[in-house]
């Protein structure tokens, strides 16, 4: 080889240098760049989320003079409870909402005035004339809640500009709210509605509070049972299984299969074994709970023996060379050692349940419920089935407590998952 | 007395058991002047378990078969021509009378009342007779326990059996559920497709459940060629594997190979948090933002596209199983061993030669393994399809239109009100008994594959 030819292939090798320079900084764009195309995707998922709801927290309230007369209510000169319960309340509103704009003519436009104000206004006023017959003849200023299209249009999410029959508020209406603005009858409060009700068909009306009584219920029976089951079953693996049992072998299998079976199957198997055979009522926290325990149990026994895993031999050497039981070495010093783990790993699982849906609609926990369940066999729904059932809705309004419901949903998890990382900085020992 | 003060009292005889069995055991000891094998609380947690659990479990066995017992009762008293009743038809009227009962209401239909009331008396029949055995079965349990304590018996011994054997029946849990959700799937299958046949369900390119309301209606037999659900499944999981592959992949790269420790601690664990939203979050965002934003896209380049297309349960289904494939490949590539990459440098390769040529390679079975388990997951992922998928089941590989998928199918079978023996909920096991064998393959395979791969580097 003469020197030229040295010199060429220093040359050509240069050449490809710089494209192997080229190809090596592109490819470190590519990895820079997918983990900003997953984070951007989470934070958009995030910002618009948050932003959908956030209108959700605030409520509009219309405030109107109430003439709280006899005859309207339909009341004769003697009454007792039950004719008060019975008593024409609608025709009070209607007819103080008549007094506040006087001159409305025609059918439409007059339904168009009494749905100013929520259906509620009517068991308002009922309640407050129970409470207090003094008020009956006398002239009262009260707050009632706005319709959900008036608490929309008062947040913004009615377009003035928009041509009149693309808009769920027609003009003659912008009017009458234009009116009680200026009247100072309008007002945004916090929505405190929204975690004190249960579900209800107007979206003005519907809370949330039923949604998470049941999943704190569904969470109870999971916890009850998930724990002590799995926590158990990772011991006896990690500690006591005997090495090269068949049946040991058979369950470490099934437990790693399950962990990956899709969800919705336990539903299915919720549905024949608890609900066919054994009877368990449908749509009730029990059967939700018990469900969930199945699905939840793979990531608690696998996340336990992790923790079991980490304590040092030297532990139960010391205390087994001291005396003790395999059992009494496993319960007081490698168990409690392992603790912090443990409870980390339960945490995680049941955030898993109390996010999870599709099992839950194959037992019935999907109804349309409005009471708030009294205990773990009332029928009741969850957090995120009352998300799904929402979502389903088209109102603007029901789109805006759809988001609410789902912060509200995050929220909880997040503190669950920071729980997690604090209880496994904080308590876990370094060995 | 209710179920709940029955465990209550329980609770209550398993403290007692506790005490008096501890308090005994030292007595003894003390008046026979004989040193106790076991401390004092083991013969307490005896007495106590003797004392509770075999009642608890009556209790629990009983309240199990109770319903069951009852009906039946109920039905071989209704006079004959009640019972002949088609199952389905006499399901409701049972129901009828168990509301009936449990509202206290006297109607006119003097069968369902009578029924009504007898319901009610072997209710509470049955509750007495429970009620006794179950808290005899206690005080037996406790002073026959009790009779047994000598100060020579090993008690230490027998509770540690006791816990042993609670720990290995936990354990067992997951194999009886594995063993419920086959026999839970099939039992219905070999029903359902007694009036379907195999063949037709597998590779039949119509799908409509819809059953005949009038005897002559025309398709309405309902048919269940599951094929288009099977297509439909597949291109959605496709769809999502070629957005979470490159995504998931290229971060495990990046994280484990270039990244600084700093930057790894911080964006792990985001990545992570896609795996931790709850998928009903998903489906609402790829409903309400996702998919009118690809409608809106797709407008603009003269596409039509349906707005419940594939392409956006696909995409947000994608972003969802991102951390499943970079996780696992995450751990795969930090397990290749640090001489693999030495010699690769050593001959002058760049990182990004080493990586594709020397590392993926030798990490290859575990990233498959990854992908197979994100695969798994995407077939049975079910919220984001019921949000953001269609229901029609279109026979088509194209990505733009609407099509169903095996989950939002068990959905919509299940959620509707039919009876348990309808055609239509059968058809929701057998998709069901479809779905677990696919991902009970693609969860072996990929187990099986990581075992072997990890041995390799051990």
């Amino acid at each position: 080889m003469n020197k030229a030819d040295m010199i060429e292939n220093t040359e050509k090798i240069k050449i490809k240098l710089h494209k192997r320079y080229a190809k090596e900084k592109r490819f470190k764009f590519y990895g820079i760049s997918a983990i900003a195309v997953s984070i951007a995707f989470l934070l958009s998922l995030l910002i618009n989320i948050s932003a959908t709801g956030l209108p959700a927290f605030q409520q509009t309230y219309i405030n109107i003079d109430v003439d709280i007369d006899s005859n309207l209510l339909n009341l004769n000169q003697q009454y007792g409870e039950k004719e008060l319960f019975r008593a024409d309340y609608s025709q009070v509103v209607k007819q103080s909402l008549k007094k506040l704009f006087p001159g409305v003519e025609g059918r439409k436009q007059k339904r168009a005035l009494r749905q100013l104000v929520s259906k509620s206004a009517i068991y308002q006023l009922r309640d407050l004339v129970i409470a207090n017959p003094n008020v009956i003849n006398t002239k009262q200023s009260l707050w009632f809640l706005a319709r959900d299209d008036v608490d929309v249009f008062m947040k913004g999410g009615i377009d003035r500009s928009l041509p009149e029959s693309d808009r769920r508020l027609k003009d003659f209406q912008l009017v009458w709210v234009d009116k009680l603005v200026a009247e100072n009858r309008l007002e945004k409060r916090f929505n405190t509605n929204f975690f004190t009700e249960g579900d209800s068909r107007e979206p003005e009306q519907a809370g949330i509070k039923g949604a998470m009584i049941g999943s704190l219920l569904t969470m109870l029976v999971t916890m009850l049972l998930s724990f002590p089951i799995g926590v158990s079953a990772a011991i006896y693996l990690e500690e006591f299984a005997p090495k090269n049992n068949r049946w040991v072998d058979l369950i470490e299998i099934n437990i790693n299969n399950l962990a990956a079976v899709p969800s919705i199957v336990f539903g299915l198997l919720g549905l024949a074994v608890f609900i066919g055979l054994f009877g368990v009522p449908r749509s009730v926290p029990l059967i939700g709970g018990l469900v969930l325990t199945l699905m939840t149990l793979p990531t608690i026994i696998i996340t336990s023996r992790a923790a079991l895993k980490a304590v040092p031999p030297s532990i139960r050497e010391a205390a087994l060379g001291l005396g003790a039981s395999r059992v009494q070495t496993t319960f007081h010093h490698v168990v409690p050692a392992a603790m912090p783990g443990i409870l980390t790993g339960t945490i995680i699982g049941m955030a898993q349940a109390l996010g999870e849906t599709a099992p839950l609609l194959m037992i019935g926990m999907v109804a349309f419920i409005a009471d708030v369940p009294q205990g773990i066999t009332d029928p009741s729904t969850v957090l995120p089935v009352q998300i799904y059932l929402w979502s389903d809705s088209p109102e603007r309004a029901f789109t805006e407590r759809t988001s609410a419901a789902i912060m509200v949903l995050l929220g909880f998890l997040i503190v669950m998952n920071f729980l997690a990382v604090i209880m496994r900085k904080k308590f876990e020992k370094k060995w | 007395m209710t179920f709940g003060a029955i465990i209550v009292a329980l609770l209550a005889l398993l403290l007692l058991g506790y005490f008096i069995g501890r308090k005994r055991s030292i007595v003894l000891s003390k008046n026979k002047g004989q040193r106790l094998h076991s401390l004092p609380q083991y013969y307490g947690y005896l007495i106590a378990f003797w004392s509770s659990v075999p009642a608890l479990l009556i209790l629990l066995f009983w309240g199990a078969l109770e319903s069951s017992f009852i009906t039946s009762a109920i039905v071989t008293e209704l006079p004959i021509q009640f019972q002949q009743l088609s199952d389905d038809k006499l399901g409701l009227f049972i129901n009828e009378i168990i509301n009936l009962s449990q509202a206290g209401l006297v109607i006119d239909d003097v069968v369902k009342s009578q029924a009504a009331i007898r319901y009610n008396e072997l209710i509470e029949f049955s509750a007495s007779i429970k009620t006794a055995i179950v808290f005899m079965l206690a005080f037996v349990g406790m002073f026959v326990g009790l009779s047994f304590i000598k100060p020579e018996m090993k008690a230490r011994n027998l509770v540690e059996k006791l816990i042993r054997g609670a720990m290995i029946a936990c354990a067992s849990i997951a194999v009886f559920t594995t063993i419920g959700i086959i026999f839970s799937v099939i039992f219905e299958s070999i029903i359902f497709f007694k009036t379907v046949n195999v063949f037709d369900f597998l590779f039949g390119t119509h799908w409509s459940p819809q059953e005949a309301i009038r005897e002559d209606q025309i398709g309405g037999s309902g048919s269940f060629g599951a094929l288009p659900l099977f297509v439909g499944t597949l291109l959605i999981s496709l769809i999502a594997l070629v957005i979470a592959v490159p995504l998931g992949l290229m971060s495990a790269i990046y994280l484990s190979e270039y990244s600084s420790p700093g930057f790894r601690s911080f964006a792990k664990p985001v990545l992570e948090m896609l795996a931790g939203i709850p998928t009903v979050v998903y489906g609402f965002f790829a409903a309400l933002t996702v998919a009118p934003f690809i409608r809106d896209l797709g407008e603009s380049l003269n596409l039509s596209l349906s707005s419940e297309s594939a392409l956006a349960a696909g995409i947000v289904m994608g972003v969802m199983i991102i951390p499943f494939v970079s996780s696992l490949s995450d751990d795969v590539i930090s397990a290749v061993p640090q001489s693999m990459r030495d010699g690769s440098y050593a001959m002058g390769a760049t990182k990004s030669e080493t990586i594709k040529q020397v590392i993926i390679p030798a990490a290859l079975p575990g990233i498959v393994s990854g992908v197979l388990l994100a695969a798994s997951r995407a077939i049975g992922e079910t919220m984001i399809v019921v949000m953001a998928a269609g229901l029609s089941a279109n026979l088509t590989f194209n990505p733009l239109e609407a099509v169903t998928t095996v989950t939002v199918q068990m959905v919509t079978l299940l959620t509707g009100d039919q009876e348990f023996d309808s055609a239509k909920t059968l058809a929701a096991f057998a998709l069901g008994l479809g779905l677990f064998l696919t991902t009970l393959v693609l969860n072996i395979i990929s187990l099986y594959v990581v075992r072997k791969y990890r041995e390799q580097y051990e």
